[in-house]
C-alpha cells in the first residue's frame, strides 16, 4: 500500500507533532488539526517553517504540529518581537505565530500592534477563547461586555476586538473564523500563509474547561448559533490550475503574491475584501445585530512587507560572513584616520 | 615668582544647554589635540534640550591623564545663572574669562579676570541673525586661543575637522573665532601663567573616539546584522552611530542593506527582536541604559535558559528609576550579572577604555555564539559619550567564531543522532541547529519552560537540576575564556581592584600611591582575582556605585581567611571619579600621611 504524499513528497503524518496535553475538546486542538491539514495540503517544507508562540494553552500548540520544524515558545505576549527578529535574520523562513487572546490583547497588545505597523511577513493566529485558560479562567480582554464567567462573575468592560484593532492599523490581511468551522479555517490559514505581510487570523476557540457555559459568548453553542460567514472561502494554491465556473457576479477573487488565489463566494450581502472601511462596518454591524462575523475581512496585496521596507538583500542576513560584514582594511584605515 | 604652567591645566566652559556651545568646545579640543597635546574632555550636560546649565571640562596634561580633574584652572563663564557658583570652583591663581556684563561685585581677588563683552561682540560682528547665538560660542574659542597661545593653524584644523561633513560652515566659524582672538589681542595683556605649547611624544598615532562610537564600530566589525533598540540616554548614540556607519559601509550600490536596524516600540521588543534574530542565526544586539535594562530582564532569562546568543550593551547612567539620566555610574553591575528571575547568571564584559569598547563590542558576538548565551557589554556614560584619546584600533585578524552549529552535512554524518541540550564535549556547551536547516533531524522546539536534553518539555526534577548544573558548567567554561584581568604588580603590600571607566582614575592615582593593580574585565570573576588578593595585605576595590557591588562579588569569591583583606572605595555622585577620590581614602585607611 502506498501512502499519499503532497507536492514536496511528504505524507500527512509528517505534519503531525507531539501528542497534545490540552483538555479534550479544547478548541485549540481543532485548530492544530486544521493547521496540519493546511500545511500538508500547501506542501510547506517543514525545515522552512518557524513556529513561534508566546505563553498560554494556545501558545503550547506549536509543539503539536510539524514536529520536525523549528519552534520557539517564548515569553508571554512577546511572540511578535521574536518573530520579527527571526524573520529579519532569515527572510526565507515561513513565520507562523500562535498566540492567545490574553497573550495578544492584554500583555502583548503593544507588540501585536507594532508588528502590524511594520507588516512583518507572518501568519499570526489568535486562538481566542475570551479567557485565560492556562491560569484557570480569568476574563481576558476579548471577553464581551456582559459575558458571564463560569462562577457567575459578569464582565463589565468593553472587549478589545483584535480584528477591529488590526483593521484600524491598516493590517494587510485580517480574517476571523471559528475553530469548529474547518471548512473555513483551512482555506483562511492557507491564504494567510501565502499572503506576504502580517496576516491576522482571529479564531474563536472555545475553552471547554473555563468558558463553555451558558452566558459566555465564546462557547461552542453560542458561536454555532451566532456565526455569520460573510462569504464562502476557498483557496487555490499557485501550483494548481484556477478553475472557476461560478455564475458571474457571485464570486470575488484575490490574487496573492505567490500566484495563489482566494475565491470568495457571496453568501449574503456582497463584501469587498479590499475595502477596509467596509470591513470595519461589517464587524460593527454584526456586533450590533448580535452576530459573530467570520471570513476574510480585508486583504491588501500591495503593501510592502518589512524586509522590503528594510531593503534587505535576498540572501538571509544570517548567512553573511566576514567579507560581507566587516569594513575592508582600506575602509577601516581611512575611517580610523578620520578620528585623528 | 609663580612658575609658568605649560600644558597642564583644566579648562571648564560653563554654558547654556542647546546654545551650540558643544561645537565650540569640540573645536577647542581638536585644536589643542592637533598641537600634540593630550586632552581629556568630559561633558557634564543636563537632561534637557535647551536652557539648563551645562559644563564642559577639558583636561590637559603632558602625561595624558584621562580622568576627570576636580580643579579648574581656566573658567569660561558664559552662563549668568551659574556664574557665582562657577567662580568658586576656580583654583587660586586661575583664569576667569567671563561675559563682561556679569557682576563682579564681591568677586574673588585671587584669580585673573578677562572680561569680554561677548553679547555685544556677537551683535556687532556676526552678521547672520540665525547663526548668531551659536557662533557667539566660537568667540570664546578665540579668546581662549589668545590667552593660552593656541596657533591659528591649530584652530583652522579644529574647525575643519569638526565640520568634516559641512565644509561650508568652516569659514563663518573661523570668522567668529577671529572676533574673539582679535578682541583679546586688542584689549588685554597676558596676566596669568598658563600656556599651551606644541609638543611631541604622546599623541602620535592616537585618535579621539567616544566609547559609543568605538562600540558601534566594534559591533559592525563583529558582524552584527540585526540591531533593535529604543532611544535612551546615554546609550542612544551607540545605535545612532551604528546607523550612520552602516549607511556608509553596509549599503550596496543598489540600496540594499546588509543590516537591519529597528527602532522598536520599547526595550522588551528591542531585546526580543535581537533574541529572535540570534535564535535564527544572525548576530544580533540591542543597546540600552537605566530603565531600559530593567525592562529587558524577563527576555534575558529566556535567552539564558533557552541558550540563545544575543549581545546587550548597557551604557550605565546613575540612579534607581529615572535617576540622573545624564550622569554616570557603575551601578548596574550586580543587577546585570544575574538579570532575570530564577538562577540566572550572565557573561558580562567590562571595557575599561574606548579601545576595549571596540574590542569587546566586536568579540562579544564571538563569546555569545560560542557559549550560546546573552553577553552584556557594560559601559557607562563617561566612557560612552565622552571623547577619549586612544591608540587607533586594530583590524581583526581572526574570523568569526560562530560556535557549535550543526549544518545539514554535519547532521547527515551523525545520521541525525543529535540532541539540542546534550553535553557531548563535557564543557557544558551543546550543539545547536538553525531554523532553515534542510534535514529532518534539525528541528527542535526552543522553550523557556523546563526541557530535557532533546528540548522536550519536562517538569522532571532530575532533568531540571541536570540542566541547571550543565548551565553552571557552561558558565565555568566561559569564565576561563573571557578576557583575563590585566595585572600590574611588583610585590607591593597594597593592591587596587577596579573595572570599567574607573581605570583612568586608577592610572593617575597610582602616580601618588604605590600600589599594585588588577583590572577586572569580565564576569564571572577570574581566579586571578583571588590569587591577587592572596598576594597582598590589603586590597581596595574601587568602583562608582554606592553599595560596593564589585566589592561584594569579590568577597563572595574568596575563601574566608582572605575576606578581611578586602576594602572598598566608592564614588557615586554621578560625576566621573577623579584620582583624588581614590588617593585620599586610601591614604587615610592605610594611614599614609597626606
Ligand atoms: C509575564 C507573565 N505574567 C503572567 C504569566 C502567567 N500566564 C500564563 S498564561 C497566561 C494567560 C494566557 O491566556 P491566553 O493567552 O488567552 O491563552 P489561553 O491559555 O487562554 O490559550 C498568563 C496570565 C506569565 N506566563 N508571564
Ligand atoms: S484550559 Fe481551556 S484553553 Fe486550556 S487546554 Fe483546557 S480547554 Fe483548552
Ligand atoms: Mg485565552
Amino acid at each position: 500500500m502506498s501512502t499519499t504524499v503532497n507536492r514536496v513528497g511528504l505524507p500527512r503524518d509528517a505534519y503531525k507533532g507531539a501528542a497534545t496535553t490540552l483538555c479534550a475538546g479544547c478548541g485549540h486542538n481543532s485548530i492544530t488539526n486544521h493547521m496540519i491539514k493546511a500545511l500538508y495540503e500547501l506542501g510547506v517544507e517543514p525545515h522552512l517553517l518557524a513556529k513561534m508562540s508566546g505563553i498560554g494553552c494556545s501558545s503550547k500548540t506549536p509543539a503539536y504540529f510539524v514536529e520536525t520544524a523549528h519552534g520557539f515558545n517564548g515569553v508571554h505576549g512577546r511572540m511578535p518581537a521574536l518573530t520579527t527578529g527571526a524573520h529579519l535574520a532569515n527572510r526565507q523562513l515561513i513565520m507562523l505565530g500562535v498566540s492567545g487572546d490574553g497573550d495578544t490583547a492584554s500583555i502583548g497588545l503593544g507588540q501585536f500592534m507594532h508588528m502590524i505597523r511594520r507588516n512583518v511577513d507572518c501568519t499570526y493566529i489568535i486562538e481566542d477563547n475570551g479567557t485565560y485558560g492556562l491560569t484557570k479562567g480569568q476574563f481576558s480582554a476579548t471577553a464581551d461586555l456582559g459575558s458571564v464567567q463560569k462562577k457567575g462573575a459578569v464582565n463589565t468592560f468593553q472587549p478589545i476586538d483584535p480584528c477591529a484593532v488590526a483593521l484600524a492599523l491598516g493590517c494587510s490581511f485580517v480574517a476571523r473564523s471559528f475553530s469548529g468551522d474547518g471548512k473555513q479555517v483551512v482555506p483562511l490559514l492557507k491564504a494567510a500563509i501565502a499572503h506576504r505581510g502580517t496576516a491576522i487570523l482571529d479564531i474563536i476557540s472555545p475553552c471547554v474547561t473555563f468558558n463553555d457555559h451558558d452566558g459566555s459568548t465564546k462557547s461552542y453553542s453560542w458561536v454555532k448559533d451566532h456565526e455569520e460567514s460573510i462569504a464562502d472561502v476557498s483557496f487555490i494554491p499557485f501550483f494548481e490550475e484556477v478553475q472557476v465556473d461560478y455564475e458571474p457576479g457571485t464570486v470575488r477573487e484575490v490574487r496573492l503574491h505567490d500566484g495563489s488565489h482566494i475565491v470568495l463566494k457571496k453568501l449574503g450581502e456582497d463584501h469587498d475584501p479590499t475595502d477596509r472601511r467596509a470591513a470595519l462596518r461589517v464587524i460593527e454591524d454584526g456586533r450590533a445585530e448580535g452576530h459573530l462575523v467570520t471570513g476574510l475581512l480585508y486583504v491588501d496585496t500591495k503593501m510592502d512587507d518589512f524586509v522590503t521596507t528594510e531593503h534587505l538583500p535576498a540572501r538571509p542576513l544570517k548567512d553573511l560572513g566576514e567579507d560581507d560584514l566587516r569594513l575592508s582594511r582600506e575602509d577601516f584605515a581611512q575611517f580610523m584616520s578620520e578620528f585623528a | 615668582m609663580i612658575q609658568t604652567n605649560v600644558n597642564d591645566l583644566t579648562i571648564q566652559a560653563a554654558t547654556v544647554n542647546g546654545s551650540g556651545s558643544q561645537t565650540a568646545n569640540l573645536v577647542l579640543t581638536r585644536a589643542i589635540f592637533h598641537m600634540g597635546i593630550p586632552v581629556a574632555p568630559k561633558n557634564v550636560f543636563p537632561s534637557n534640550i535647551e536652557g539648563l546649565p551645562t559644563w564642559y571640562q577639558l583636561r590637559i596634561t603632558p602625561e595624558g591623564h584621562m580622568a576627570r580633574s576636580d580643579k579648574v584652572d581656566v573658567l569660561i563663564a558664559f552662563n549668568v545663572a551659574t556664574w557665582k557658583e562657577d567662580l568658586k570652583t576656580v583654583r587660586p591663581g586661575g583664569v576667569v574669562i567671563h561675559e563682561d556684563a556679569f557682576s563682579t561685585a564681591d568677586a574673588r581677588t585671587d584669580v585673573t579676570y578677562y572680561p569680554v563683552p561677548f553679547a555685544k561682540l556677537a551683535k556687532a560682528k556676526i552678521q547672520s541673525d540665525t547663526l548668531r547665538k551659536q557662533l557667539a560660542n566660537m568667540i570664546y574659542v578665540g579668546v581662549v586661543a589668545g590667552v593660552l597661545g593656541i596657533p591659528w593653524e591649530a584652530l583652522e584644523h579644529g574647525v575643519k575637522r569638526q565640520f568634516l561633513a559641512k565644509p561650508k560652515a568652516v569659514q563663518v566659524n573661523l570668522d567668529a573665532i577671529k572676533v574673539g582672538f582679535d578682541y583679546w589681542q586688542d584689549n588685554f595683556s597676558k596676566q596669568d601663567h598658563y600656556h599651551l605649547e606644541p609638543m611631541t611624544g604622546v599623541v602620535e598615532g592616537k585618535v579621539l573616539v567616544e566609547g559609543n562610537q568605538a562600540a558601534a564600530l566594534g559591533a559592525l566589525m563583529g558582524g552584527v546584522t540585526v540591531v533593535a533598540w529604543y532611544p535612551i540616554t546615554p546609550s542612544s548614540s551607540l545605535c545612532e552611530y551604528v546607523i550612520a556607519y552602516a549607511d556608509r559601509f553596509r549599503e550596496n550600490g543598489d540600496g540594499e542593506k546588509k543590516i537591519s536596524v529597528v527602532q522598536a516600540e520599547d526595550e522588551l521588543a528591542a531585546v526580543g527582536m535581537a533574541i529572535g534574530a540570534g535564535w535564527a542565526g544572525a548576530r544580533a544586539m540591542t543597546s540600552t541604559s537605566g530603565p531600559g535594562i530593567s525592562l529587558m530582564a524577563e527576555f534575558s532569562g529566556l535567552a539564558y535558559y533557552a541558550e540563545v546568543p544575543v549581545v546587550i550593551f548597557d551604557i550605565q547612567r546613575i540612579g534607581p528609576s529615572t535617576g540622573l539620566p545624564t550622569r554616570t555610574s557603575q551601578a548596574d553591575l550586580g543587577f546585570v550579572y544575574t538579570l532575570s528571575h530564577g538562577d540566572t547568571k550572565h557573561l558580562v564584559l567590562l571595557p575599561g577604555s574606548v579601545e576595549e569598547c571596540y574590542e569587546f563590542g566586536r568579540d562579544a558576538f564571538d563569546y555569545s555564539d560560542r557559549f550560546q548565551t546573552p553577553v552584556f557589554v557594560l559601559s557607562d556614560l563617561d566612557l560612552g559619550m565622552n571623547l577619549w584619546m586612544t591608540p587607533a584600533f586594530k583590524y581583526p585578524e581572526k574570523p568569526f567564531d560562530r560556535g557549535k552549529v550543526l549544518g545539514k552535512d554535519d547532521l547527515e554524518k551523525l545520521a541525525g543522532e543529535w540532541a539540542r541540550y546534550r553535553d557531548v564535549d563535557g564543557d557544558g556547551v551543546t550543539y545547536r541547529t538553525l531554523p532553515g536547516t534542510d534535514h529532518p533531524a534539525a528541528g527542535y522546539f526552543t522553550r523557556g519552560s523546563g526541557h530535557d536534553e532533546s528540548a522536550r518539555y519536562t517538569e522532571g526534577a532530575d532533568a531540571y537540576a541536570r540542566n541547571m548544573d550543565r548551565l553552571a558548567r557552561k558558565l565555568e567554561t566561559a569564565r576561563h575564556a573571557l578576557p583575563a584581568p590585566v595585572i600590574d604588580e611588583a610585590g607591593r603590600k597594597v593592591g587596587l581592584i577596579a573595572f570599567g571607566s574607573t581605570h583612568a582614575a586608577v592610572v593617575e592615582a597610582r602616580e601618588s600611591i604605590d600600589v599594585d593593580y588588577l583590572r577586572v574585565r569580565a564576569l564571572p570573576l577570574s581566579d586571578d582575582v583571588v590569587e591577587f588578593i592572596a598576594r597582598h595585605e590589603h586590597v581596595y576595590v574601587v568602583e562608582q556605585n554606592r553599595d560596593g557591588q564589585l566589592f561584594d562579588l569579590v568577597r563572595l569569591a574568596l575563601p574566608p581567611q582572605l575576606v578581611d583583606r578586602v576594602r572598598s572605595i566608592r564614588h557615586y555622585n554621578g560625576q566621573p571619579i577623579p584620582a583624588a577620590a581614590i588617593v585620599e581614602p586610601l591614604k587615610q585607611q592605610e594611614m599614609i600621611p597626606a
